[in-house]
């Protein structure tokens, strides 16, 4: 199953590398991992997105992160109510027949385009994983030349709704 | 004394100040008596301040002994090993020892040269990415950027290695810095790592469930890891034991922290533990873990381990905590804090006269046996002769293998840190100079340096340690002429082929020992073993026996790969 786990940890060097290397130490399988300044000076966030087999991996997960010296905290909010997002930058190729489909596509999407050339266009996305995940199904068959993702950012709501809730909205 | 000198000196020093002052100042603030080093081109600003310095400092003739010299150190004296080691190679030499602490819970402050900082990445000459290596196999790395930052530095590392679950350290010093200049007066530091704050108080409620259940249990036991150890909280396991008449059970790297003579002691479990503890395991409804982590050779397949258990685990460290095996009563805590409540509840003891019955006779029916009638020299007999001849109060420090394994076995230890093995990494080499070590934490005692003749030649260099310092470390090595433990494996799983594990072409350990002048003797049988150990065992003069034991003695009983517990072979002559 998958797990979104953020964390804070202290801005030191190599604490990028301190957690990824935990995660192949110890066998953790990470989908996407994205990393920032937060609002606290000399602090970063990460998000990482993980693939488990059961709620005690990742809880392994959260409790190693936890015991690394950089890190402030760890929370598994993947069962709360979140805000979760990732830009995608996506080069498709674009000939003047085609262009209008692709605009098309790109609009219920609420994409947009942020550069266009004889032959290309570049589309930019952002969105909960799934919905850019949707979005680059669609556009594939139009040739995609390059392709960039950040993976996920998220935290939680400011308002908790207390029971979890499935999603039932459109990923769109 | 020392500190007080320490710090007398720190207030009339002038400045400036190089870096390697500032170290070895902070070296002398935490009392550091020994450090292990090896010097090299990066380190040298640091060794031409140790010339001076009060601190002694030991010199392997490599620095893996250095470190491993450092863990024996840590373990006898609670106290952190401290380490040296130029860049580069010196440096790389010292990564098995790192993960040996790693996986040990070693305290140890390990300083490695680096180049200096402008050349750092250039791959310059004896340059090695140390600080990458070794993020997995430390508790914490530093590398030092500025020269200000080295007491907070050193404070902090202490401060790390020493508190929570111990761990090695290391800092890693580019040669500038070391060398450089500070004119800024030194601060007084204190440690603030908000994302390091190990929990030392149990949690209450857990406390009281684990005295409802024991009270309710008809089958409890105690596994005692060297979390009781790196506690001190054998004084307080054998209280909490006795209050509750709860028998015990030691994991390999735990023994001495439960008395072996006491009457609620049942023996070790594991690969090659006891029937009676490997079935106390698999039989018990209630499991009380205190400070083991249980590792694989403890719990042999997980899926039949303690299959009617109700596990309780206490452990400094939460992510041990149902890391493999499920547990239903978690207390996060230091071992001595968690034993102090329990004791405190005073709960009702449990009613179990029939499981301390069943438990008796498989230690009746079942004890570890040797064919005493043999003409060969058994190792086991050799190992029973050491105990009783140090009246079980030696310091026993062991290699890996066979020999390891009878020396758990067979050297029933009445007391805490009195032993010291490569448990979680099995690392040979270990064992010789990890010796040199103890011996130095504690001087007064009997060390016993149990070694096998194929990894007691991983270390046989830091014999000059022994000769320089005329430490009294008795060095036994177990000579079958093999590499035993892969040899009784080829033995049972590989139908007897015996590939490369044989030596049958050994050098005289004894001529050996003679060129770094020490005494050394071989020894065929019991009644040489007698009359040598008598004479060698209580002087202080240090001695190297090598015993030549049956070549084709194995290690029983034995759980093998993917069994468990209840699975063990050769319980029965
Ligand atoms: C550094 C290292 N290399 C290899 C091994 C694998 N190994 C485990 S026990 C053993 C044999 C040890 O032989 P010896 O030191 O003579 O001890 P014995 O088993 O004969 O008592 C070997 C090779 C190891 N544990 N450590
Ligand atoms: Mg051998």
């Amino acid at each position: 199953m998958k797990r979104i786990i953020c964390l804070t940890v202290m801005n030191r060097p190599g604490v990028l590398n301190r957690i990824t290397n935990l995660f192949s130490k110890r066998n953790f399988n990470i989908e996407s991992i994205s990393v920032g300044l937060s609002e606290h000076e000399g602090m970063s966030r990460i998000t990482c997105v993980v693939h488990v087999e059961d709620s005690s991996a990742s809880e392994q997960i959260t409790k190693q992160l936890n015991k690394q010296i950089d890190v402030i905290k760890v929370t598994d909010i993947t069962d709360q109510s979140i805000v979760a997002r990732e830009l995608a930058l996506i080069k498709v190729q674009a000939v003047p027949y085609t262009r209008n489909e692709i605009y098309s596509l790109i609009e219920p999407f609420r994409a947009s385009v942020i550069d266009v050339s004889k032959d290309s266009m570049t589309v930019q996305i952002t969105g909960e994983s799934d919905k850019v995940e949707a979005f680059i199904e669609l556009i594939k068959p139009y040739g995609i030349k390059e392709l960039a993702r950040t993976g996920t950012t998220a935290f939680p709501r400011g308002t908790q709704r207390t029971s979890q809730q499935s999603k039932s909205y459109s990923i769109v | 004394m020392l500190q007080e000198a320490a710090l007398t000196e720190t207030k009339t020093e002038t400045y400036p100040v190089t870096g390697a002052d500032l170290l070895l100042r902070a070296l002398e603030k935490e009392n550091v008596e020994v450090i292990f080093g090896y010097p090299g081109g990066a380190v040298l600003p640091l060794y031409d301040k140790l010339y001076h310095s009060k601190i002694l400092h030991v010199l392997p003739r490599h620095e893996q002994g250095g470190i491993h010299a450092a863990e024996g150190y840590a373990r006898i004296s609670g106290k952190p090993g401290v380490v040296i080691a130029t860049s580069g190679p010196g440096a790389t030499n010292i990564v098995t020892g790192l993960a040996d602490a790693m996986m040990d819970s070693l305290p140890l402050i390990v300083f490695t040269g680096q180049v200096a900082t402008g050349v750092i990445g250039s791959d310059a000459f004896q340059e090695a990415d140390i600080l990458g290596i070794t993020t997995p196999i430390t508790k914490y790395n530093y590398q030092v950027r500025s020269i200000e930052d080295i007491p907070r530095i050193v404070k902090e590392a202490f401060y790390i290695a020493s508190t929570g679950r111990p761990g090695p350290v290391l800092i890693d010093i580019p040669k500038d810095i070391a060398a450089g200049v500070s004119d800024q007066p030194e601060k007084e530091t204190e440690v603030n790592l908000p994302g390091y704050q190990p929990t030392l108080k149990p949690n209450y409620l857990q406390i009281r469930k684990l005295t409802e259940a024991v009270s309710r249990s008809k089958k409890p036991v105690i596994l005692a890891g060297a979390g009781v150890l790196h506690g001190r909280a054998s004084k307080e396991l054998k209280e909490y034991a006795e209050q509750q008449q709860i028998p015990v059970i030691h994991t390999l790297l735990g023994l001495g922290g439960f008395p072996a003579s006491h009457p609620l002691f049942i023996g070790m479990a594991g690969m090659h533990g006891c029937y009676a503890a490997n079935m106390g395991l698999t039989e018990c409804d209630l499991l009380i873990n205190i400070g083991a982590r249980f590792d694989d050779r403890l719990t042999g397949n997980l899926q039949h381990f303690a299959p009617h258990a109700k596990v309780a685990h206490i452990d400094i460290d939460p992510a041990e905590i149902g890391k493999n095996v499920p547990t239903s009563i978690p207390i996060v805590a230091d071992a001595k804090e968690a034993l102090e409540q329990l004791i405190l509840q005073d709960g009702k003891p449990p009613a179990h006269k029939e499981w301390m019955e069943t438990i008796s006779r498989w230690q009746e029916e079942y004890p570890y046996y040797y064919d005493k009638e043999s003409v060969q020299l058994k190792p086991q007999k050799v190992m029973e002769m050491l105990h009783s001849k140090t009246e079980g109060d030696a310091i026993v420090v062991t290699d890996v293998g066979q020999h390891q394994m009878w020396a758990a076995q067979y050297y029933r230890f009445n007391n805490a840190d009195r032993w010291v093995t490569s448990g979680g990494l099995g690392t040979m080499g270990f064992g010789f100079p990890a010796s040199i070590g103890a011996q130095l934490a504690n001087p007064e005692a009997c060390v016993l340096a149990i070694c096998g003749d194929g990894g007691f030649q991983m270390s046989t260099q830091e014999l000059a340690i022994i000769q320089e310092l005329n430490l009294p470390v008795k060095i036994i090595i177990f000579n079958n002429m093999a590499l035993g433990m892969v040899r009784q494996w080829q033995e049972i799983f590989y139908e007897s082929r015996f590939s490369h594990s044989k030596i049958p072409l050994q050098p005289s350990f004894v001529k050996l020992a003679e060129a770094y002048g020490i005494k050394g003797y071989v020894i065929q049988s019991e009644e040489e073993a007698e009359e040598v150990l008598d004479e060698v065992l209580h002087n202080r003069e240090p001695v190297l026996i090598d015993f030549r034991v049956d070549p084709d003695e194995n290690v029983y009983p034995m759980i093998a790969p993917g069994k468990g517990l209840h699975e063990m072979a050769g319980v029965k002559p």
